[in-house]
């Protein structure tokens, strides 16, 4: 007897979801902006951060000065000539190159001064003079490595050619895993992913809940038999359905738009990501309970999700490099767990000692999420 | 006169808007300051604890030299020795270090007879950038090793080919490029708080067909609500200037005129453009949906973190709409390059088209809702 009581109570809880449900779909399509932040937002995020972001550099424009026309000189400037890395742009003088460096027509300097030549022949120190721009310190590291690879390069053929000694008696080699080719492309793109869907799951939900406060629709759903778990619900599942599309539509673009190869498979994608959005919908229903007004909510969205997601995810700047109690910090962003998660499945597989551990801490914050969520909301019922 | 001080009015009523909320009065506060810290420790792309295997198979004291000099390096943090192929993948895989170094066993053989010996870095590609920075550290000190080596043999080598010589920041610290990028992300983030949502707001709440029956115009509406994000942004950009100063030591080299008048017609254009967001927009949600589709790609499509010079030439020309872009150049010139006022005039010209036409179509849409 009790059983069934136990029962026919479930099937009415459902029943009572199911309405809150369709409810919410309803206000969804009233104002069509929700699905705009779920189809439209990742759709022109990705369009721009995949083809506007790369830190490769191709063809870094650098001046070139010679400051005497020699065999050796013009050898190595043809060596440069032929590397994709630079496009080299004669100048007639130190003095019109550093003009241009000012312009910022050119990122660098390459200057050979008259006794090039005989510098190489006699090993003196440091033949080749480069001015760079220091205030992007990134890419004038890059101009430096670049020019360094050239100019071992044009030495190791130079010497086999006159029948030389080997200049250098260790050779380093470096073997990339996962991405040989080094695009920076292959790494960014599943960051991307994650930084957008931290946006997608927070935008959707940080201001239903303090829209209904606001509306003074809240006080109308207290008086039906519906239990603030059940509103919580009814609001979780439309928004948790549009942003897996998103998400969807995120790793459709990846795979076939930018050409990331995806080794790990479609199962592990698609659970990582719903325990991810969960907690990402979870932080936008924190906002909304607590800010209790949409224009605080919204405040609260723009200032809390997307510049940490940005910068402390370890999506573009490495966490291991960061001081200690910044690194504390990133612990308590999910998308910095999700970042590795996406990283790991797109390039490198299904990885149980990435995966697991990654996927704790994210049903961690989600449990947690909610919870405080569901706490907050019964007191001020009361 | 009578207009004047309607329009003080309305300036008022904006300043209680924005404030008179204990929550609200906090996050326009209190975030900005402390992310100003954190991710100014955060952003920056030189590596430190780098940890990393080793593989060696060669018995010989050259390889356990050349060792020597990645664990005496303060970068450096030997995570693990291995001693078979099948411990290398689990490593790397599993994100346990970065780096693992194998040296086979002829490496001291051939260094002493003279033909190439070598050393293979094993490299994490899923952080590319890293990896390529990573690779950098490690050339610098085999090359190091190499050089000691030649001319202990008597071999003459170039010492160092490269002389470089880096201008403006000598030693290429990250943090003199990221930290006044930093200022320009979050006085751009201040100036989209106090307006994106604010005129949505007043027609949900159905206070903007009270302003309607006012004597106000357009004009006067568009000032009451630029004055008031004006004086926030200011003294918050402010705020976020001295402390880049006091805590980071970031040289300030040109004119604090060149920096004021730069942050002035930022603002303003940061202002215009949340403002157009705000008066077209019919709900708070499509404010908030508005600006995230102009925060986010102004910050990335900035140069913030990736050179404009890499981008592709159809994003670069979407770049000039942009008012972060021409920004973060005066901030970067001010700071560390001593530019003045003259040298940035096309910046400044730039800013000012964007200010006012961001702020006209503010006005336009503003007139379209009125009438």
């Amino acid at each position: 007897m009790s059983h069934s009581g136990e029962r026919s109570a479930l099937i009415a809880k459902l029943k009572r979801i199911r309405a809150l449900v369709f409810k919410e779909s309803l206000q969804i399509f009233r104002d069509p902006s929700s699905i705009a932040i779920a189809i439209i937002l990742p759709f022109v995020l990705l369009l721009i951060f995949g083809y506007g972001v790369s830190l490769d550099a191709v063809h870094v424009p650098i001046a070139v000065v010679q400051d005497s026309r020699t065999p050796a000189s013009e050898g190595f400037v043809a060596s440069l000539r032929n590397s994709r890395w630079f496009s080299a742009r004669p100048y007639a003088n130190l003095h019109d190159a550093v003009e241009a460096l000012k312009r910022q027509d050119v990122e660098g300097i390459l200057w050979l001064r008259e006794n090039f030549g005989r510098e190489i022949e006699s090993f003196h120190n440091g033949p080749i003079h480069v001015i760079v721009d220091g205030v992007d310190d990134n890419t004038a590291r890059l101009v430096e490595g670049y020019l360094n690879d050239t100019w071992q390069t044009w030495l190791a053929l130079r010497n086999q050619r006159g029948r030389l000694p080997s200049v250098l008696p260790v050779d380093l080699e470096a073997r990339i895993w996962f991405n040989p080719d080094n695009r920076s492309r292959d790494f960014l793109i599943p960051g991307l992913v994650a930084v957008i869907m931290t946006l997608i799951g927070s935008l959707l939900t940080a201001l239903v809940i303090a829209r209904e406060w606001e509306r003074g629709t809240m006080e109308a759903l207290f008086v039906t038999p519906v239990s603030m778990g059940e509103i919580l619900i009814g609001k979780f599942i439309p928004y948790f359905l549009l942003g897996m599309m998103g998400m969807g539509l995120s790793v459709l673009m990846s795979r076939y738009l930018f050409e990331v190869p995806l080794r790990g498979s479609l199962l592990i994608l698609t659970l990582t990501s719903a325990l991810f959005l969960t907690s990402a919908l979870g932080m936008g229903l924190l906002i909304s309970t607590a800010a209790k007004n949409q224009f605080v909510a919204g405040q609260i969205a723009i200032v809390f999700t997307f510049l940490p997601a940005f910068i402390l995810s370890g999506f573009i700047f490495d966490i291991h490099s960061m001081p200690t109690f910044i690194q504390a910090i990133t612990h308590i962003i999910p998308a910095s767990y999700f970042v590795t998660i996406l990283q790991s499945v797109f390039l490198a597989g299904d990885i149980p000692g990435v995966i697991i551990p990654n996927s704790v801490a994210l049903a961690l914050f989600s449990v947690f999420l909610f919870a405080l969520v569901r706490r907050i909301s019964r007191k001020r019922i009361e | 006169m009578e207009r004047l001080r309607r329009i003080l009015r309305l300036v008022q009523k904006e300043f209680l808007a924005l404030l008179k909320d204990k929550k609200s009065r906090m996050v326009l506060i209190v975030p900005p300051t402390v992310q100003l810290l954190v991710f100014s420790f955060a952003a920056t792309f030189d590596l430190k604890n780098i940890s990393y295997a080793v593989w060696n198979e060669d018995t010989g004291i050259y390889s356990r030299q050349l060792l020597a000099r990645f664990s005496g390096s303060p970068n450096f943090h030997l995570a693990r020795t291995i001693t078979h192929e099948q411990e290398v993948a689990p490593l790397i895989d599993n994100r346990k270090v970065l780096l693992i170094l194998h040296i086979r066993s002829d490496f001291s053989r051939n260094l002493l007879s003279g033909s190439p010996a070598r050393v293979e870095a094993l490299l994490d590609g899923r952080q590319s950038n890293t990896a390529m920075i990573l690779f950098g550290y490690v050339q610098t000190i085999v090359s190091d090793y190499t050089t000691d080596i030649a001319n202990q043999r008597g071999i003459p080598t170039p010492i160092a080919p490269i002389d470089l010589r880096a201008w403006y920041n000598p030693n290429l610290k990250s943090r003199w490029f990221i930290v006044p990028g930093i200022v320009g992300l979050l006085t751009l983030v201040v100036t989209l708080l106090v307006t994106a949502l604010s005129v949505a707001r007043e027609r949900e709440d159905g206070t903007f067909d009270q302003l309607l029956v006012t004597p106000l115009t357009p004009f006067d509406l568009i000032l009451g609500k630029v004055l008031p994000g004006f004086v926030i942004g200011l003294i918050e950009a402010t705020g976020i200037i001295v402390v880049a100063q006091l805590v980071f030591h970031i040289p300030l080299r040109g004119s604090i005129e060149a920096l004021y008048l730069g942050l002035f017609l930022f603002i303003l254009s940061g202002l215009g453009v949340g403002l157009m967001i705000s008066s077209v927009v019919s709900t708070q949600q499509q404010g908030l949906l508005g600006a995230f589709l102009f925060l986010v790609p102004s910050i990335v499509l900035s140069g913030f973190a990736s050179p404009i010079a890499n981008m592709p030439p159809l994003i670069q020309d979407l770049t000039l709409l942009n008012p972060l872009r021409y920004f973060l150049v005066i901030l970067r010139e001010v700071f560390l390059q001593g530019a003045g006022v003259t040298i940035l005039l096309p910046e400044y010209e730039a800013l000012t088209a964007i200010g006012l036409g961001s702020l006209l179509l503010a006005g336009h849409f503003f007139k379209r809702k009125m009438g």
